[in-house]
């Protein structure tokens, strides 16, 4: 049976962390996958202007872009060159609930994740995607410092 | 830029200080006043024409004609999708993998920004003024009603929008005018098309703007004194020309925020004032009852509250007037019908929920003279509107009746009302931006010439009085309301073909629920 991982990266220093241990981990298991995720956080309960919701399509193409080729593609494309079976996800949603949903319809066994990257006020008040991650996900989470 | 300012705060300061010069600066009102009315009567006249042998306007029979038709031909569309419109603007009803478009719940809320305004706080207090507490009744019945007229020109608005190759869009009535036209084979389809962006463009002008404008100023001048209204039109369209020319997108946002709050707060404050004068809302809807059917007094009787009821309905939802459609163009999705089942939510928050709510509270705070011999309302001196115990009218009537339940209310009020009255500007420069764009083509140039007509507009409406900008504006409104629903009678078929695919397949869950 093969096990996926999903890594979760947010395009800074603790996400690299992450996919570091994610690679370290799948060498230690037969045939492992690996699925490298960017959420780019996005809540369909924002207010817009008119103006911003005419471009929003267009925003979003760009967004999409912009992430896979400077984050996941590198990511991917870095795992496969290192001989494991990797592939990329870009979506837009809460970060938390995004990845996880995405881990279990991929059939991911578990999720690994950098150390929150939020930072004081914000974390305080909303706690971070990465805690609400290990609060929520619906497979084992680990959370590389 | 500093200089600029610097300039404006001097202008300012020196007529505002001189009475002499502020004499003349009331002059400048006056003659603006007295022009645009010469200019803007005859169309005013046309629009408000009575039925012969009546005194009720054409226009407002227009309006509940149609609104009662779509909702018999769709079969209360409003009632049987209610819930399911609730489900969508939650987002069950979402492809998780489609985020990051934009969602039912965006769109409603950028369409009611650019409608949950002045309409509901000053223009309420036009219909209640006028019509009495009678009106009220009307107004709730046509929000109900119009819901359908809504469903309609929203699902047609987002099936016939323009997507361009770089992913943007362009939607609203001259869009699907002349493509449902055509598609039906029917001729003319261009031409209404024209006439529609015509009378948007006027309406962009008059109540998307000068109405604002008007109102925004005698709210800032009830606070700090009387001065000239062509400073404030002059402030805000300096604030408004940044927004739209200068592309200074931190104003539009901050407001985009701040609006949803200010309407909350609003809606709480008049729940405030309810919940304490619970003895009295029962009394309050029994007035509105008594004075729809009698007018209680009124000018025009049950018919003068009729009227005013259904006009200030209309304004203040724009239901059947096509605007809207402009807005939920937008929404990215496969099911053009949805965005119809989340627009018809829009007359039920603008008018049903927070019309009602402002009316109650003017009839309750007792600002309306009543003669306790008669129990009917005493007429002011002209016998045009009811008697107030200030002598308020308009959005100073809300204002009055906010304040008997909450003394320092006006000064939220105030700001409440400047930021609405922006954020529909905003708004409506859109929807005047995207009818001029349809006559005069896509390019910054045209975009250009528009934008300055709309914000030159901005300060004829803050230095005119109310009398002229309310008609004009009315009438520009429902000028729009015209052609759209001569069209929507058309085209109508289109969208029960799509109601009636979209509920078998609902039935039978080929659509499926994600959410939760």
């Amino acid at each position: 049976m093969t096990v996926k991982i999903a890594i979760g990266l947010d395009g800074t220093d603790t996400g690299q962390h992450a996919l570091t241990f994610a690679k370290n981990l799948a060498t230690m298991i037969d045939g492992c996958e690996l699925l490298v995720i960017y959420v780019i956080e996005w809540s369909p309960f924002t207010f817009n202007t008119p103006e911003e919701n005419e471009q929003r399509h267009k925003r979003r193409e760009e967004e999409i872009t912009l992430a896979t080729s400077r984050i996941v593609e590198p990511a991917v494309t870095g795992l496969q060159d290192a001989g494991f079976k990797a592939s990329g996800l870009v979506r837009h949603g809460d970060v938390a609930e995004t990845l996880n949903r995405l881990a279990v319809e991929n059939g991911a066994s578990q999720i690994i994740v950098g150390r929150s990257s939020a930072d004081g006020f914000t974390r305080r008040i909303f706690g971070s995607s990465t805690q609400n991650l290990v609060m929520a996900a619906d497979v084992p989470v680990t959370v590389v410092g | 830029m500093h200089s600029y300012k610097f300039w404006l705060a001097s202008a300012v300061a020196a007529l505002t200080s001189s009475p002499l010069a502020a004499q003349e600066a009331m002059g400048i009102d006056a003659k603006v006043n007295e022009v645009f009315a010469n200019i803007t009567g005859p169309f005013v006249s046309l629009i408000f024409a009575p039925i012969p042998g009546t005194a009720f306007p054409w226009i407002v029979m227009w309006l509940v004609i149609a609104a009662t038709i779509f909702t018999f031909y769709f079969g209360f569309v409003q009632l049987r999708f209610f819930k399911h419109a609730i489900q969508l603007v939650k987002g069950d009803y979402t492809d998780p993998n489609d985020a990051g478009e934009v969602s039912h719940f965006q769109a409603l809320a950028t369409a009611l920004s650019g409608t949950v305004g002045l309409g509901n706080i000053a223009g309420v207090a036009v219909a209640v003024g006028i019509g009495g507490p009678g009106a009220t009744f009307w107004m709730i019945l046509a929000g109900l009603l119009g819901m359908a007229s809504k469903f309609t020109e929203c699902t047609l608005g987002v099936k016939y929008r323009n997507e361009y190759p770089d992913g943007t869009v362009s939607g609203g009535p001259m869009y699907y005018i002349s493509k449902g036209f055509s598609e039906l084979g029917l001729p003319g389809g261009k031409i209404l098309a024209i006439l529609f962006s015509v009378f948007c463009i006027l309406g962009a002008l008059g109540g998307g703007n000068m109405f604002q404008a008007n109102q925004a100023h005698v709210q800032i001048s009830g606070i700090v004194g009387d001065y000239p209204g062509w400073i404030t039109g002059i402030i805000f369209a300096g604030v408004v020309f940044a927004v739209i020319v200068g592309g200074i997108k931190s104003i539009a946002n901050v407001t985009e925020k701040v609006v949803p709050l200010m309407g909350i707060l609003y809606v709480g404050a008049a729940l405030v004032i309810l919940i304490v004068n619970y003895d009295m809302i029962g009394w309050a809807f029994g007035q509105i009852f008594a004075g729809a059917f009698t007018g209680l007094g009124v000018a025009g009787g049950m018919v003068g509250a009729l009227i005013q009821g259904f006009k200030r309905a209309a304004f203040s939802n724009e239901a059947g007037v096509g605007s809207a459609a402009i807005a939920h163009s937008a929404v990215k999705t496969s099911e053009p019908i949805t965005e119809g089942f989340v627009s018809l939510l829009e007359p039920l928050i603008d008018t049903v929920v927070i019309c009602t709510m402002t009316a109650l509270v003017i009839v309750i705070s007792q600002q309306l003279i009543i003669d306790p011999a008669t129990g009917n309302y005493v007429l002011n001196e002209a016998g045009s509107a009811i008697a107030t115990v200030d002598g308020n009218s308009g959005v100073a009537l809300t204002s009055a009746a906010f304040a008997s339940g909450i003394s320092w209310f006006p000064y939220v009020l105030a700001i409440a009302v400047v930021l609405f009255a922006f954020s529909t500007m905003i708004s409506w420069s859109y929807y005047g931006l995207k009818a001029w764009t349809y006559l005069f083509g896509e390019g910054k140039t045209t975009e250009l010439v528009f934008k300055i007509i709309f914000c030159i507009f901005i300060v004829i409406g803050a230095a005119a009085s109310l009398g002229p900008v309310i008609d004009f504006s009315d009438a520009a409104i429902f000028a729009m309301a015209v052609v759209n629903i001569f069209c929507l009678y058309f085209l109508m078929k289109l969208v029960r073909a799509e109601l009636a695919s979209y509920a078998s397949r609902l039935q039978s869950g080929e659509i499926k629920k994600y959410g939760h």
